[in-house]
């Protein structure tokens, strides 16, 4: 009369309802999966190919810089590397709200705060100088939003 | 686990990790290891693991279909069905997908229940940790994406752009990024609710502070590079473009503190497939959210459904066949 | 019908003297977890707080394993030899059965949303009541036998061994929940507490331990056809009764179709609708009605129970009684199926029938006789909830309705657990209400709908047998009817579900006594305005009218 029946509560055979084993929902997580490594894998895909791009080499060899004797900046170069940014915050602070135009630096001497004028006198190639690494690292400082953009040929 | 084994364990832990990052990086000159060799393993095993266990669970049948219906139901035409809520179709079980995965629609619902003296329960709004798991889990989006400028030359301008937006105050130099504070403001918060909230200190297992303690050791880190002990940037683009172009090199004077924040990095992608954070992946597999109520309308098929032993009107009737023949109730057989 | 009609006064309501706990203590919860983490705290069984297990003459009735004497506060629990075996073995299989199981083990974050949506830790305060600590009590089990780290690192991963004490454990609390999925509305990645429950049930029911509350009514509904192991006779006997009751109040003599071959549709109601007395009711209201509107149906005695007590045992249980249903429909060959007002068996019909004993391809497509409404969203099962059909017939003006007569009624309406969460049935008994009745109220927002609380009495919990935590699991809800009690004079908590009616009877009798709990139906029928009526001055349960009927009028004005 009845049908062959079938149990999960025998336990001398818990399995004996045979597994299912195969991909269920294939397409949807195969759509899922690929999302997923597309997003993953995205920043290889763009470079895909193509060489390491060669680090920025910022120069400093524009005419003033070669007149000096001593190439030196106002400050020691690993402070600058890391630290101009906030040097020029403090600069225009200083200028700008307290009325300051004058800055001692670490060995004593002074240097007129201007950015045009003290670091864009050596620095005048700013394309080379600046932008080189603030575009590698995709930084972008907002200094030209007041200041007038030094011209600069090529 | 008490609280307190579960909380230093998983703090000493992440502590230990630094460490191992720091005696390896300064002490053992392991730089290569750290830079490249771990970052590459953590990868793999992210992306390996991660599609291991979504297969793993793709492949387990959903026997029944047992959405949590949270609207009204589609039934008579001119009663109007909630179509999110209570999708009959696999597209507003989708939409119902999307509000679940963007917006954490059901912990949305959150609140909290206050047992008051009279008695009185009385029920009030409690969207702060729907707040907070939003912040978090949308500040680490956009602090990933922002990453892309150490992966990517030359940076793409949408990259440049989510940059600006996350910098828009231009207050303290480097700007600080909004989405920094917000992830460690929410990462602070989804971890003092654990410590000081009883009864989620009382459910609390070293899995549930390890993560929030290695996203804070990231954020903190990624911060004091940034805005404090400022790491050599040129030198980390070099070396993660030579990352991604599978030409690894390691530029001299990097900084400890960036080689510890890539081996906690690492360690979180490592650790991912292997933990809770799967719900990364789970929540779309979640079978009272992703399917729609249609059962009545479509039959959904159990693939191992399987013949079980019932009792069948013949047998109830041999049963019961002198008292229904008394009662006058009508038989399929008279004798 | 005399237990109908007799009010029940106590000065002290039932419960209390049997607690020895008023409601104002009861309700003083100490919500602070334990010192010990709870790994170490081990299950204790109170005196007449335990659900009492399933009885060997029931078990062997539907072939479980393991049938065997014992009690809970028993320090021996005579567990098979290989206990832990059956039990992992069991997990094992299952874990690879039901994606929900797997998944449910693997993602939970224990982020705490769900901690206080559960009545029962809301009345109670047990920490293992809380969902998230509910499941781990198996998640813990899971760690330490099916993953690595759990393996390996065990108690930092969350993981331990199973021992009797575990088992025990999961006994206790899977007896705590009511699969009511209130919980599983909040989580943000819709983890099903009562997935885990049914499953830890299952694994328990392998080792022979379940409760008796829940093995026996499996048990007489497997012989009988209804968990009351009411006999065909005696159903007859019973719906004789009904018949003779109505005429009695309304002075109409219906036929009561019983068995009836080549009736358009088949009836099925939840067997309580036999027997308990607001069920009963139900009962005599339905037959009314259905006689008004003059329904081709008939009811039946091998299928006289809609519920569906397997839901409360395991998948495969459902499956063995639910077959009734179309079995029953195919041999007499009616058209398709309506079903009563019931909870947990709405849940069976929506989310398990067609699946587990579908397609029901001898049955046809349902069609309302009366507007000719096509139940689209019913096509394939075949099965229409009769809140939906009745909807219909108001929004056709199919009825003649008087609203002023449930005048004596001041209604909210509880939405039951599983029609609410697991279906969707919110608006169609809503619509019937207020076209029945004048006096309607809602509960607060926070706790009707998708968010309703359950009675404290689903999945088998649904008995004095652990009183005190049911009228703890009951508090939420009993509270809320209490509040629009006080707010609005409420004096009738409506519902659509058996084990609500039971239930929430017990829970108000002691929480609110002020309140009774209806049937939609029964104000339906009340209310119903039909041709060659008698005047009369009682409701259907002989409580005095506001207004005496007199026929062809409505509202006191001519019709």
């Amino acid at each position: 009369m009845h049908e062959e029946w079938k149990t999960l509560f025998d336990p001398s055979s818990p399995k004996q309802v045979p597994l299912v084993r195969k991909f269920f929902d294939g397409w949807k997580v195969t759509i899922g999966l690929i999302v997923f490594l597309g997003i993953s894998i995205l920043p290889f895909l763009f470079d895909l190919g193509k060489a390491a791009p060669p680090p920025p080499e910022p120069k400093i060899d524009t005419p003033e810089i070669q007149k000096m004797v001593e190439k030196k900046c106002i400050e020691p170069k690993s402070f600058m590397k890391t630290e101009h940014m906030v040097m020029l915050d403090d600069w225009r602070d200083w200028y700008v709200r307290e009325g300051r135009s004058i800055y001692t630096a670490t060995d004593g001497k002074q240097y007129n705060i201007s950015l045009s004028n003290t670091c864009m006198k050596c620095h005048s190639n700013k394309k080379k100088f600046c932008d080189e690494c603030h575009n590698y690292a995709a930084v972008t400082p907002y200094c030209w939003d007041c200041h007038i953009e030094p011209k600069e040929e090529g | 686990m008490s609280f307190g084994l579960s909380f230093w364990v998983s703090l000493i832990a992440v502590l230990a990790l630094i460490l191992v990052a720091w005696v390896g990086v300064e002490g053992a000159k392991l730089n290569f290891l750290f830079g490249a060799i771990i970052p590459y393993v953590a990868i793999a095993i992210f992306v390996v693991g991660m599609i291991y266990r979504i297969l793993k669970w793709a492949s387990i049948p959903l026997p029944f279909r047992i959405p949590t219906t949270t609207g009204q139901q589609k039934s008579l035409p001119w009663i109007k069905q909630n179509k999110i809520e209570n999708p009959s179709t696999a597209l507003g079980a989708a939409i119902r997908m999307v509000f679940e995965v963007l917006l954490f629609r059901s912990l949305f619902r959150n609140m909290r229940t206050e047992l008051r003296p009279g008695p009185r329960l009385s029920f009030a709004s409690a969207k702060w940790l729907w707040l907070a798991a939003l912040a978090f889990h949308y500040s680490f989006l956009i602090i990933l994406i922002r990453h892309l400028r150490l992966f990517i030359e030359p940076v793409p301008s949408p990259v440049k752009f989510l940059e600006m937006i996350d910098s828009f105050f231009q207050v303290w130099v480097p700007l600080v990024y909004i989405t920094d504070l917000m992830l460690i403001g929410a990462v602070t918060y989804l971890l003092l609710r654990r410590v000081f909230i009883p009864q989620m200190r009382y459910i609390s297992l070293p899995s549930d502070y390890f993560p929030l303690f290695l996203i804070l050791g990231i954020g903190i880190t990624g911060g004091l590079m940034r805005y404090f002990y400022k790491v050599n940037v040129v030198g980390i683009k070099e070396l993660t473009m030579g990352l991604i172009n599978f030409s690894p090199k390691i530029p001299e004077g990097i900084g400890v503190l960036f080689y510890i924040h890539l081996f906690l990095v690492s360690t979180l992608f490592a650790y991912f497939p292997f933990s809770k954070l799967m719900h990364m992946a789970g929540v779309f597999l979640s079978p009272t959210r992703n399917i729609a109520n249609n059962n009545r309308a479509k039959r959904h098929i159990n693939p191992w459904n399987y013949p079980v032993k019932v009792h069948t009107y013949e047998e109830y009737e041999d049963d019961y066949r002198e008292f229904m023949k008394d009662a006058g109730l009508p038989l399929e057989k008279e004798d | 019908m005399a237990e109908v009609e007799k009010k029940e006064e106590r000065e002290v309501p039932y419960y209390e003297t049997v607690l020895g706990a008023s409601p104002e203590k009861l309700a003083t919860v100490d919500y602070k977890p334990p010192a010990k983490p709870w790994m170490d705290v081990p299950p204790k069984f109170k005196k007449l707080d335990y659900l009492n297990p399933a009885k060997v003459k029931w078990m062997k009735v539907i072939d479980l394993p393991f049938p065997r004497e014992w009690s809970p506060p028993d320090e021996d629990w005579k567990l098979p030899e290989n206990w832990k075996e059956i039990f992992l073995n069991g997990m094992e299989d299952r874990l690879k059965r039901f994606r929900s199981f797997q998944l449910f083990m693997d993602i939970c974050v224990r982020c705490g949303a769900c901690a206080d949506k559960c009545q029962f830790f809301i009345g109670g305060g047990d920490p293992k009541n809380m969902p998230v600590l509910r499941a781990e009590l198996l998640r813990s089990i899971y760690r330490r036998y099916f993953t690595t780290s759990g393996k390996i690192l065990g108690k930092i991963a969350g993981a331990r061994e199973l021992t009797v004490d575990v088992i025990k454990e999961l006994f206790k609390y899977s007896f705590q929940c009511t699969e009511c999925r209130r919980c599983s509305v909040f989580c943000p990645y819709g983890i099903d507490m009562a997935e885990i429950t049914m499953i830890a049930r299952e694994l328990l029911l392998l080792l022979g331990m379940h409760v008796n509350w829940a093995i026996e009514p499996v048990g007489k509904s497997f012989l009988t056809g209804n968990h009351m192991g009411l006999l065909p006779h005696t159903i007859k006997d019973f719906m004789d009764e009904y018949r003779d009751e109505l005429e009695k109040i309304t002075g109409f003599k219906v036929d009561v179709p019983m068995n009836r071959k080549g009736a358009e549709i088949l009836y099925i109601v939840p067997s309580g609708d036999f027997f308990d007395e607001r069920g009963v009711i139900l009962t005599i209201a339905t037959l009314l009605y259905f006689y008004h509107i003059g329904l081709d149906y008939t009811w039946s005695t091998y299928t006289s129970e809609g519920g569906n007590f397997g839901l409360f045992t395991s998948h495969e249980m459902i499956k063995r009684l639910n077959a009734k249903m179309y079995a029953e429909a195919k041999r007499l060959k009616v058209k398709w199926i309506l079903g009563g007002e019931c909870g947990h068996m709405w849940r069976v019909i929506n989310q398990y029938m067609g699946t587990v004993n579908g397609p029901a391809d001898f049955l046809e497509e349902p069609v309302s006789p009366i507007t000719g409404t096509k139940f689209e969203n019913a096509k394939d099962t075949k099965m229409v909830h009769i809140a939906e059909f009745t909807a219909d017939l108001i929004r056709h003006g199919k009825l003649k309705l008087d609203p002023s007569r449930n005048d004596h009624v001041i209604a909210t309406y509880h939405d039951s657990c599983n029609p609410s969460r697991a279906m969707g049935l919110f608006e169609e008994p809503r619509y019937i209400i207020k076209n029945v009745c004048n006096n309607f109220y809602e509960m607060p927002e926070s706790c009707i709908r998708e968010k309703t609380f359950c009675c404290g009495g689903g999945a088998g919990l649904g008995t004095d047998e652990q009183l005190e935590t049911l009228l703890r699991g009951n508090f939420p809800r009993s509270n809320a009817t209490k509040h629009v009690h006080e707010k609005f004079g409420v004096n009738r908590l409506l519902c659509m579900c058996a084990i609500d009616r039971a239930v929430l009877s017990m829970g108000l009798s002691y929480w609110c006594p002020q309140v009774t709990v209806g049937g939609v139906h029964e104000l339906l029928a009340n209310a119903l305005v039909i041709p060659g009526e008698s005047p009369r001055t009682v409701d259907l349960r002989r409580q005095p009218l506001k207004r005496p009927i007199t026929p062809g009028k409505i509202a006191g004005k001519e019709a």
